[in-house]
């Protein structure tokens, strides 16, 4: 069981990034009801939930590793697998679906022999969608490592992430 | 701090901006931002320093959104004494343009006084001049019409001061009127009364249910507890819509004071903002906001000088659409699975922490102080019977103009759909108005006369939303719609009731069935027989209006299922 000493020590790893994890719990009195709030900051920092880190919230919290992973579990931010170096996410809202959004994930899929939602092979890049990034004005939307961009087709966009993808490897 | 001084703070700030002789303002909200508004901003500024005029020639504004999305990045220009020109497409080149073709070059004589000059400055000034009007000429086709419909039949006062002032400065707000309902409830105004007219004002909730707002806090007002609630919900999980996020960006103030308002009109000490966590920037900028009006006395404790002390903070949501629902949403910041439970007992009387709480959008709070300004009688003469004030679209799909607008109830689709839209481009036909997102329907051409209010949309099968309107024109065949919204709930039902975790699925496979061009007649009968069952029986609203796209796409263009039978 976790006590109150165990709390405030360090992950065994040493690795600093769990700091954050920490932080965010002290912040919230290590209440139970942080959960979401330490999840949230875990996913911020590490990018993604390993087995590791939802025990580690679950010895901080004093909540049982089925709640966590429970909670983790139910929301789609929260992801357990690490992402690729590179990252596109194509936004498959209403606005974006009915602008052709489908056409753009089948390109990008064909290109690099991946599915929406899995990394290559290689670790390099990884294809996710949204369900509404809220540019619908600029329909269809994709993101590429961080910088959206609006108004796209199947074809330029599978072109550009290649084009950049081939600059990194260069 | 007394509201007195706060109010200095923003004349002081509105004095500051009248010296400007011209205001150039910037849209850098996150649709602008990804038609490259950030690289405008800079070519403005740098623009602005190259020509080296003196510094109350003009300012450069952050700001939010202007509303014509699909044409930014937009930039206005508001001279004194002059009006104001909006311009779109501003890429970098264009940016700079903009001002050499508004802002005068740094000479001791400006254009007024060319005659008195000798001749060789004057010819200086000529050329000046005309490299001027040489990059007025440029940006000319750039201009957009303030006067053209997509502006003309807008009401704003949700988006009031959205794409006037800069978000992240309070002074900016206080300029502009901000706080000052807040004062006023604050000094003149029992709890009651702010209920009472809040009611009379017949505002409704604007996340789609159009629960009476006044009503809920009388509710809350009534219920005997030391603890109270108000939740903000700026969860906004419906695709195509994004009004809230919006107003979160571009106005926090706004939306932080509707919820003081509203804690102190039903007596609650704390309250959360639950913000989408796909909303980065909403976040940060509601954090800002919050940090401001904790420093100016307006958060915390005896706001204003008053009795009254309310505390505020921030939740994150982590992607669940289901967590719009009020209950889902309580147990989300309990830092529990989002998952909706029998209602009642309802929040009014047992909420987060079983304690009575509020929960209202974002939209309906950024309503509130307006009602205070202006009065209840005021708001109330807009609209319809039914439904009062204005709504806020969010504007997409196969149209001309796109964006995000704010009308009068009452309004048909027909003129949002063509004079604000500017109807369907390429040639092509106009096919159906959705709205509501997956938990609304589509319109035909047949009904687009209906005016927009809660219960017209109800009767044509649809509902209001929270207020995503798409487009489709004739290229979508409807019953492919209906299987992308039916998959969105699959994904989206939190599985805890059987009608909506079974019953999304089934559909789903059913329409896969019809659109595979394998399923008989019997099959439409049995669909629309299982859409029924699934919409009486779901736990919550999710399920209860899961097939909602199903059936009115049925209902509007039951040829198109018909044809697909084999």
């Amino acid at each position: 069981m976790p006590t109150q000493a165990r709390k405030n020590e360090p992950h065994p790893s040493g690795d600093e990034r769990y700091r954050a994890i920490d932080l965010t719990a002290r912040k919230f009195k290590f209440e139970k009801d942080a959960l979401l709030e330490v999840l949230n900051s875990a996913q911020e920092t590490f990018g993604y939930l390993s087995r590791d880190i939802l025990i580690y919230i679950s010895n901080q919290l004093g909540v049982p590793m089925a709640q966590v992973y429970g909670v983790a579990t139910f929301y789609h931010l929260f992801t357990f697998d690490p992402l690729g170096e590179h990252h596109c996410i194509v936004c498959t809202g209403t606005a974006c679906h009915v602008k052709g959004a489908d056409r753009i994930i089948a390109a990008l899929s064909e290109a690099f022999g991946i599915q929406a939602g899995e990394t290559t092979p290689d670790g390099v890049f990884s294809l996710t969608t949204a369900r509404c990034l809220g540019s619908c004005g600029l329909a269809p939307v994709l993101v590429f490592d961080g910088s959206v961009s609006g108004k796209q087709t199947a074809e330029a966009a599978s072109r550009r992430v290649q084009e950049l993808l081939a600059r990194e490897a260069a | 701090m007394k509201f007195a001084k706060i109010e200095e703070l923003g004349r002081k700030e509105k004095a500051r901006q009248a010296e400007f002789k011209r205001r150039i303002f910037c849209c850098t909200s996150t649709a602008c931002l990804s038609a490259g508004a950030g690289a405008t901003h800079q070519a403005l500024k740098q623009a602005l320093a190259a020509i080296g005029c003196d510094e109350k020639e003009a300012e450069i504004v952050q700001t939010g959104c202007m509303g014509l999305c699909s044409r930014g990045p937009l930039v206005r220009v508001e001279t004194r004494q002059e009006d104001p020109v909006l311009y779109g497409y501003v890429d970098s080149e264009i940016a700079q343009a903009v001002v050499r073709g508004h802002v005068p070059v740094a000479e001791p004589a400006s254009d007024g006084e060319a005659g008195q000059e000798p001749a060789s400055a004057h010819d200086m000034l000529h050329f000046r001049a005309g490299r001027r009007s040489t990059a007025r000429e440029r940006i000319r086709k750039h201009v957009i019409s303030l006067a053209s419909p997509f502006f003309s039949k807008q009401v704003k006062i949700v988006l009031n001061e959205v794409g006037q002032i800069d978000p992240q400065v309070i002074e900016d707000y206080l300029a502009h009127g901000g706080y000052r309902a807040l004062a006023r409830v604050l000094e003149e105004m029992s709890p009651e009364q702010v209920c009472d007219e809040i009611l009379a004002s017949g505002l409704r909730g604007r996340g789609g249910a159009g629960f009476p707002t006044g009503q809920k806090w009388h509710y809350v007002r009534g219920e005997r507890s030391d603890r109270k609630f108000v939740i903000v919900n700026g969860d906004e999980g419906d695709p195509g819509a994004y009004m809230d996020r919006t107003v979160m960006e571009d106005n926090p103030h706004r939306v932080l004071e509707g919820m003081l308002i509203c804690a102190y009109a039903v007596g609650a000490s704390s309250g959360y903002l639950y913000i989408r966590g796909e909303y980065p920037i909403a976040i940060d900028r509601i954090r800002k906001a919050l940090i401001a009006a904790r420093r100016k006395g307006l958060l915390g404790r005896s706001i204003l000088g008053s009795d009254f002390s309310f505390t505020a903070d921030i939740r994150i949501g982590a992607g669940a659409f289901v967590c719009g629902e009020e209950t889902a949403l309580i147990y989300s910041v309990e830092g529990k699975r989002g998952m909706p439970r029998m209602r009642p007992p309802y929040p009014s009387t047992s909420g987060l922490w079983d304690q009575p709480t509020v929960i209202n959008n974002v939209e309906t709070m950024a309503c509130v102080p307006s009602i205070i300004n202006h009065g209840a009688g005021w708001y109330a003469q807009i609209g319809t019977e039914t439904s009062k004030g204005t709504k806020v679209f969010a504007l997409a799909g196969q149209l001309k103009n796109t964006g995000l607008i704010e009308v009068p109830m009452g309004i048909t689709l027909r003129e949002i759909v063509f004079d604000i839209g500017g109807g369907v481009p390429n040639g092509r036909a106009f096919k159906a108005a959705q709205t509501g997102g997956p938990s609304g329907g589509c319109i035909p051409e047949a009904h687009l006369d209906t005016p927009v209010d809660y219960e017209s949309l109800t009767t044509l099968g649809s509902i209001m939303g929270s207020g995503g309107l798409v487009i489709v024109d004739d290229q979508t065949r409807m019953p492919d719609f209906a299987r992308f919204f039916i998959d969105f709930c699959v994904d989206e039902s939190c599985g805890k009731c059987i009608p909506c975790r079974v019953g999304t699925v089934q559909i789903r496979s059913r329409l896969d069935k019809i659109i595979a061009g394998e399923a008989g007649p019997q099959d439409l009968v049995k669909l629309e027989a299982l859409c029924q069952r699934v919409k009486t029986s779901s736990l919550c609203g999710l399920g209860q209006s899961a097939p909602n796209p199903v059936l009115s796409t049925l209902r509007y263009f039951r040829d198109e299922y018909e044809e697909m039978l084999a």
